[in-house]
């Protein structure tokens, strides 16, 4: 309930134009007015009889009121992670809450324990609690605050709390559900736009990713190639007298150029690659809080199909009916503000990560 | 070089046509003819372009006139010509023989072997050479008429055969490792490059993946489009160029290739300087041992255990009669040696001087050349990334405007 309180509190009854508001959230977004600095790092492994599991220390320093303290380190693992993630998703259904790295990955060959694999979903829950810490309503919620301060036993009392699994499986289950039942007939039309824009952008992100992931391991092989290709040179060096300085020379150019061709793949690793990742996982987020918003919308209509049936018990139904509408309203205010936030970020995202790719290019052919 | 043919002719091949017709065993083949122009080189005064004189030859007329000029030159080191297979292609060239690219690049390769014949002081000079290049009709029977297959020693083909040489020339056993190394280390290198070229090519086209993906993003876009749609456009651009920059290396692989079966060429001479030395030491080996027959039957004493020696001891010494004529029979014989062996000296000598020369020139030729070779290979990489430079430089300015 705290929650949705809250959410009243950025909801448009008194109108506020969406370009402000995206002025507002962009302002915030900028790192001289945050007020709480979050890093994830330091893995470590722990052995138990049952199990091997990572967990990654969390510190936040944050000069709000609200906390008690000023700075604060938690270990966390990635179950609580997820936690997290689904009490959000819970509290604010229509808000697009950032995605999580995957349980596991199942391409290529990369282990459950392996560094790289590590390290990658090392940043990306980094990034991940940043993300929640910018947005303007995600900042404040409760359960966050709890992940960021709470030592592991107040922790896992403080999970035992609250709806249990199965309502949590009745609630995605019902969802699932109500999206089968066909298309939402009183889908306003922005949102039927924002399910089209989802759909053709989800497709094109995903053969970016695909694509960047392929010219990644084509310019590794290429790499490979070049470092057998420089010391054949070097070695015929040895057998010229006249020739051999321009035989070193070349060979060590080569040697130059596959540093200079690392260094670009480590930029691709990097920057692109994770960004075009998170906008993947993004796109399959964002369909599903268009699901869910339908799914509001057509709790209300169901309603309003069956006041239509029995005038008696009006009254009665009304006051329902009048809270459904609220909370569909909330619920398409809250998503369309986040929408385009989202988006804003998006745009800023993609043309840095490129902008970047292109400037690492540059640096690689200047080299 | 004043006499060179290159000075007073222009060379050039500048044709290729694809023929069919019946070869020697009568069956149907499809071969390529190239067309060989020639002209005079007037003196600039004159000021009028003699007329030009054109013929046709197929590669295996290339050949012949080449295996003719290895076998009447054999202290020369021949040039050598373009590869008869597509050798080292990586994946878009294609190994046919018919493919256009493939007869392109065996046209200027021909073009450029008889170029070398032609400013080579002593092979230009060949009457048959010049047939080759002016006369059409007739000229394989004129070159077999020189009888030169018979001259060629089947030995040198034999490659993997050993002799055993006693006093080599210390330069020409260099020579010959030398010659093997090179061997070695360029078609190594040829191999390599052509795996490097494959990749280069891999990554430049999945670019171009990104111009499409691009474009059909920036169809939902409103204001990121117009950033995505022109930064894609560079993306097919980037793609594009690398036909261009691997079309270039090709020439530089084939300008290496050449001397890559120069060093064949090379290892010919040194095989030969080897085959004589050894054919000299045969025949001193065998003039001494008729020498020592000789004595022994003069004298009457066996100073070597000889089969002949024991079976005379054991079936009864020969009439003085026999002994007689087999000495003179012998000393004819060791006169003939003798002279043989004088004259073959003397050949032994003037090979290796005039081998000797010729491989000085080579070298000359072979450092310049790939001096020039390696860095117009610099040059072209430059370039390349120059190309690049440019491509992303626009990439990133429409990114940023996105």
């Amino acid at each position: 309930e705290a929650s949705l309180a809250e959410v009243n509190s950025f909801s448009p009854s008194v109108p506020i134009s969406p370009s402000s508001m995206i002025n507002q959230y962009k302002f915030e977004d900028g790192p001289e007015l945050r007020d709480l600095f979050i890093t994830v790092d330091d893995p470590e492994s722990h052995i138990t009889a049952i199990e091997t599991f990572i967990t990654y220390r969390v510190v936040t320093k944050t000069s709000r009121g609200e906390f008690d303290s000023s700075e604060y380190e938690v270990r966390r693992r990635y179950q609580d992670f997820l936690w997290l993630k689904n009490k959000l998703e819970e509290a604010h259904p229509t808000l697009i809450i950032p995605p999580l790295p995957e349980k596991f990955i199942m391409k290529g060959m990369v282990e459950r324990f392996s560094d790289e694999f590590i390290e990658t979903r090392r940043k990306a829950l980094h990034k991940f609690l940043n993300r929640i810490a910018d947005h303007p309503t995600l900042t404040f919620n409760e359960d966050f605050k709890i992940f960021l301060t709470a030592q592991a036993w107040e922790l896992s009392s403080h999970k035992k709390q609250g709806p249990g699994l199965l309502s949590r499986m009745g609630q995605t289950v019902r969802a699932v559900a109500s999206s089968v039942r066909g298309a939402v007939k009183n889908r306003p039309e922005m949102f039927t736009e924002m399910s089209n824009y989802m759909e053709t952008f989800s497709q094109k992100i995903n053969l970016l990713d695909k694509i960047a992931h392929r010219i990644y391991k084509e310019e590794r092989d290429y790499c490979n190639e070049m470092k057998e290709y420089g010391p054949i040179h070097t070695l015929w060096s040895a057998s010229e007298e006249d020739i051999a300085d321009s035989l070193k020379g070349i060979a060590s150019c080569i040697d130059r150029c596959c540093k200079a061709m690392e260094k670009r793949m480590a930029g691709l690793s990097e920057n692109l690659l994770p960004i075009l990742h998170e906008y993947v996982l993004y796109s399959e987020i964002l369909m599903g809080v268009l699901k869910r918003r339908d799914q509001i919308q057509g709790e209300l209509d169901s309603k309003v199909d069956a006041l239509a049936n029995k005038k008696t018990e009006k009254d009665l139904f009304s006051e329902e009916i009048g809270k459904l509408e609220d909370k569909v309203e909330r619920a398409n205010n809250a998503l369309k503000a986040d929408w385009d936030r989202w988006k804003q970020n998006m745009q800023w995202d993609m043309r840095s990560t490129f902008t970047n790719v292109a400037e690492n290019n540059l640096r690689f052919y200047e080299e | 070089m004043e006499d060179c043919l290159a000075k007073k002719m222009e060379i050039t091949v500048s044709e290729a046509e694809k023929r069919t017709g019946r070869n020697a065993m009568n069956i149907q083949e499809t071969y390529t003819a190239y067309l060989i122009e020639t002209r005079a080189v007037e003196s600039q005064s004159e000021g009028q372009c003699a007329p030009v004189d054109s013929l046709w030859r197929r590669y295996s007329e290339f050949e012949l006139l080449r295996n003719y000029l290895s076998v009447t030159y054999p202290h020369i080191v021949v040039p050598p010509l373009p590869e008869k297979r597509a050798d080292f292609v990586w994946h878009k060239l294609s190994a046919d023989n018919m493919d256009p690219d493939f007869v392109e690049r065996r046209r200027i390769g021909l073009e450029n072997f008889l170029l070398r014949v032609a400013s080579h002081p002593i092979l230009c000079q060949d009457k048959i050479f010049y047939a080759f290049l002016t006369q059409e009709g007739g000229w394989k029977e004129m070159v077999n008429e020189t009888g030169f297959q018979l001259k060629a020693d089947s030995r040198l083909k034999a490659l993997n055969a050993t002799f055993r040489v006693k006093n080599p020339d210390k330069r020409f056993t260099e020579l010959k490792h030398y010659s093997d190394e090179l061997q070695s280390v360029i078609s190594h290198l040829l191999r390599v490059r052509a795996r490097v070229a494959d990749r280069l090519y891999g990554v430049y086209k999945v670019h171009g993946n990104y111009g499409r993906v691009f474009s059909e993003w920036s169809a939902i876009e409103k204001e990121m489009g117009d950033g995505l749609q022109s930064a894609g456009h560079h993306m097919d651009v980037y793609a594009a160029s690398i036909d261009d920059i691997l079309e270039e290396e090709e020439h530089y692989a084939d300008q290496l290739k050449e001397y890559l079966f120069y060093a064949e060429a090379l290892r010919a001479v040194c095989r030969k300087h080897e085959l004589m030395q050894y054919d000299l030491e045969m025949a001193a080996q065998d003039l001494t041992c008729k020498k020592q027959q000789c004595e022994e039957l003069a004298t009457g004493t066996v100073r070597t255990f000889s089969l002949k020696g024991m079976t005379s001891k054991l079936f009864g010494q020969e009439t003085p009669e026999q002994r007689e004529a087999k000495i003179k029979v012998l000393e004819e014989q060791i006169q003939e040696g003798e002279e043989q062996l004088k004259s073959k000296n003397l050949e032994g000598r003037d090979f290796v001087k005039s081998a000797w020369a010729d491989i000085e020139r080579f070298k000359e030729q072979k450092n310049h050349d790939l001096k020039e070779a390696l860095i117009s290979y610099a040059v072209m990489q430059i370039s390349m990334c120059k190309k690049g430079i440019q491509v992303w430089t626009n990439a990133k300015e429409c990114f940023s405007k996105m």
